[in-house]
């Protein structure tokens, strides 16, 4: 077949095939890929700031004000538009895949894509055209001063992040009310039943049962464990999306008020406290959300993988459990410097509570790995290459964040290149993206109805470049921040030149990574297909009947 | 074992986190090749799962433990409210300018010194550089009043063990207005703000 031919038509897709679950599914997987590209492309225009005056890039890019708008949009482009888009839809898809049952609606699975698309186009625009920079952080009062910024911008800004956060919710309905249908498997289960089992209390009794010697209080759980990390970090994302919007209100209020003529006092609202509000629900996205997401994910990956059963169920059932306790008392490790934060929140909250992530993370990883130890010998298929380096990334990124958290450390590590890169950057680039990889690859013949892959050889260079690139880039801010690189801070005279030429090298593998598994994709399904994906499905079917068993069939040697 | 000033710990840091990163990348690739093969893999050492859950347990713990009685400033940041320090300087920050700020101030060697920074507007912050680049170290600083107007104190002790002139730095971003609209420039940067005498060269007071 010939390149154009494959460029136009793909290799075997046809998307008038595809079920309505399948297309949103795959909506949602390509409009998160374009954002990655967009946030790639972004981070590159940063870094080559960061490389100094010799950097080829147009001046203007040097300027704070846009360079501060690329620094804000950016993790609202990275973070919602592409992982919460990737994340959402693989598990719109894969909890009526796992429990046998249709999505509660389609119809709301593209609502919920739509708004976080629109809402996070909306946000991108609002830095492009006002350049609208307070960061993600949003530390009060600087959202609302509008000595610095455009109000206009601001709630444009705003609107667009509460879009993303409607479409969150849009999730999170369609998730709970998909476990909680009374259909299918579940259909003589009571709620009380599902409750105890979404929650991993079962888990926790089963434990318990058998130390006392006592028959398990549950042979077959209600709900399999995937099902069960994603009932407990969706938890997380509700609480998450309350924060971000609420705190969006406050926002969107004082910036009308401002535009009306009518200024209101800033003041009023005490910094610090609003600094631990606004910690509280976004480290439930770092430490809740993604950490409990991500072991369900190896969990899920291992089974499907080996076809197994997952090593230590139980245990892992109890930690999903733990893990919602530690997720919400963390948050006080981001004020390690705040000198008004009461001591004993530091030591506590700071130090003592986020420790445990090592162990509910080490857990997960332990599992993982026994599980597919036992099923040796496994074929090295992309999921399990890509379900391995998300094992090293967050191999590499826990530990580096519970070193920070401590009020040694973090007194000369806090805001510096050491915690966006050696931590955050490795642990969604390397961590995060490499098990989502993986999905995807395990889910690609599920959801495209068996299409062949372009080109097997592209995704090796892929796995290679993302795996070097992610690691690299990582590293070298790391290195930079301790010789003091601060994170959000301009530096345009190339004061940390060579870790960041060196950053920049790996940075620009992570472009080419992405661009070669956006070209496999597209040689895959073709410009026809890509586009029959975004029409209207004719099988309004909202669940797919693949049993996960045949899925492990091709990972045996 | 006790570390005298950041520099010293960074480079312990660096170099431990640097071990740690090579082991963990290597056992996973070497789990990764014996995952494909069919022949036994020899056990190169057998851990059991609870003395793995310890070994976590402890690093997390004994981390902290650690570094409480390595670092010297950590026990001094907690306990800093009943330390009477050798000088204590108070300033404020306003529309990204510093007010009522020393222009120099000279340390000797192994004086505890008080820095209370307080914001009129914005969150800031207030970092001590080397000039090299490296940090010696910072703080957050928050406005606020408390019930009488009076501006909420960002206060942090510091002794400086080693000679050295350290620049200030701003840690916290606060807008676009921190810096030349043109050039890039840091308008909140403060060259050679402080300076250490009396120290050895290798450290502590001669």
């Amino acid at each position: 077949m010939s390149l154009m031919k494959n460029l136009i038509s793909g290799t075997n897709f046809d998307h008038k095939s595809l079920n309505a679950l399948q297309k949103v599914t795959l909506r949602a997987v390509i409009v998160s890929f374009l954002f990655y590209g967009l946030v790639a492309l972004e981070g590159m225009i940063m870094r080559m700031v960061q490389v100094g005056p010799t950097a080829p890039i147009p001046e203007m890019f040097f300027h704070p004000d846009h360079y501060f708008s690329i620094m804000t949009v950016h993790p609202i482009v990275g973070i919602f538009g592409s992982t919460y888009q990737l994340v959402f839809a693989a598990f719109s898809f894969l909890v009526p895949f796992l429990t046998k049952k249709p999505l509660y609606s389609v119809k709301l699975a593209n609502w919920t894509w739509g708004l976080i698309t629109g809402g996070t186009a909306l946000a991108w625009i609002a830095a492009f055209v006002w350049q609208y920079a307070p960061l993600y952080t949003l530390y009060w009062p600087l959202p609302a001063d509008t000595t610095q910024f455009s109000a206009i911008g601001g709630i444009v800004f705003i609107l667009g992040v509460a879009l993303i956060m409607l479409g969150t919710f849009g999730f999170i309905y369609n998730i709970y009310a998909t476990i909680f249908q009374k259909i299918g498997v579940h259909e003589n289960k009571t709620t009380k039943e599902l409750l105890i089992s979404g929650f991993g209390i079962d888990g926790m009794l089963n434990l318990w049962h058998k130390l006392t010697g006592k028959p398990p209080y549950s042979k077959e759980p209600a709900l399999a464990l995937p099902v069960v990390a994603i009932f407990r970090g969706t938890v997380d994302t509700f609480l998450d999306a309350i924060v971000i919007l609420s705190a969006g209100l406050l926002v969107l209020v004082y910036l009308i008020f401002d535009a009306s003529g009518s200024p209101l006092n800033v003041a009023t609202i005490d910094a610090l406290l609003y600094k631990n509000y606004f910690w509280w629900g976004l480290d439930l996205v770092a430490d809740g959300l993604v950490l409990i997401y991500v072991a369900g994910s190896w969990y899920l990956l291992a089974t499907l993988i080996t076809g197994q059963k997952l090593f230590m169920e139980n245990v892992a059932r109890a930690a999903l459990m733990l893990e919602l306790l530690v997720s919400w008392m963390v948050w006080s490790h981001h004020l390690l410097a705040d000198q008004g934060q009461p001591e004993m929140m530091k030591l506590i909250s700071g130090e003592m509570v986020t420790a445990f992530e090592l162990l509910t993370q080490g857990l997960a990883l332990f599992i993982t790995l026994v599980t597919l130890w036992k099923a040796r010998p496994l074929k090295m298929t992309m999921e399990l290459k890509y379900l391995l380096g998300g094992l090293v990334g967050f191999g590499l990124a826990v530990p580096a964040a519970i070193i920070q958290a401590d009020m040694g450390m973090n007194r000369v590590l806090h805001n510096t290149q050491w915690i966006i890169g050696a931590h955050v950057h490795i642990a969604l680039i390397v961590g995060l993206y490499m098990t989502l990889y993986s999905a995807v690859y395990v889910l690609w013949p599920i959801v495209t109805n068996n299409t062949k892959l372009f080109s097997n050889k592209l995704s090796n260079i892929h796995f290679w470049l993302h795996l070097v690139g992610g690691i690299g880039m990582g590293a070298f801010m790391g290195m930079a921040g301790l010789d003091g690189m601060l994170r959000r801070h301009l530096y345009v005279n190339g004061e940390f030149n060579t870790w960041m030429v060196l950053a920049a090298i790996c940075g620009a593998m992570l472009l080419t990574a992405w661009f070669l598994f956006l070209l496999n994709v597209v040689m895959s399904v073709g410009i026809k297909g890509l586009i029959g994906i975004f029409l209207p499905a004719e099988d309004q079917t909202a669940s797919y009947g693949i049993e996960p068993e045949t899925v492990a069939e091709n990972h045996k040697v | 074992m006790t570390f005298s000033n950041s520099a010293e710990l960074l480079s312990f840091h660096w170099f431990a986190y640097s071990i740690y990163s090579a082991l963990i990348i290597s056992v996973i690739a070497w789990f990764g090749y014996n995952l494909t093969r069919k022949e036994k893999a020899k056990s190169v050492v057998r851990i059991p799962f609870y003395t793995y859950i310890g070994f976590l347990v402890a690093m997390g713990v004994g981390h902290h433990i650690f570094t409480y009685n390595t670092i010297p400033w950590v026990s001094q940041d907690i306990t800093r409210h009943e330390i009477t320090p050798d000088a204590t300087y108070t300033f404020e920050i306003e529309n990204h300018k510093w007010i009522n700020m020393p222009k120099k101030v000279t340390v000797q060697c192994e004086q505890t010194i008080e820095f209370d920074v307080r914001s009129r507007d914005l969150v800031y912050g207030f970092g001590l550089f080397r000039q090299d680049g490296s940090m010696v170290m910072q703080m957050q600083v928050n406005p606020g009043t408390d019930v009488n107007g009076i501006l909420d104190p960002n206060d942090i002790l510091w002794t400086f063990n080693h000679n050295g002139k350290f620049d200030v730095i701003s840690t916290e971003y606060s807008g676009p207005d921190a810096y030349d609209e043109h050039t890039g420039k840091d308008l909140m940067f403060v060259k050679n703000f402080v300076e250490v005498v009396g120290c050895k060269e290798e450290g502590g007071k001669k």
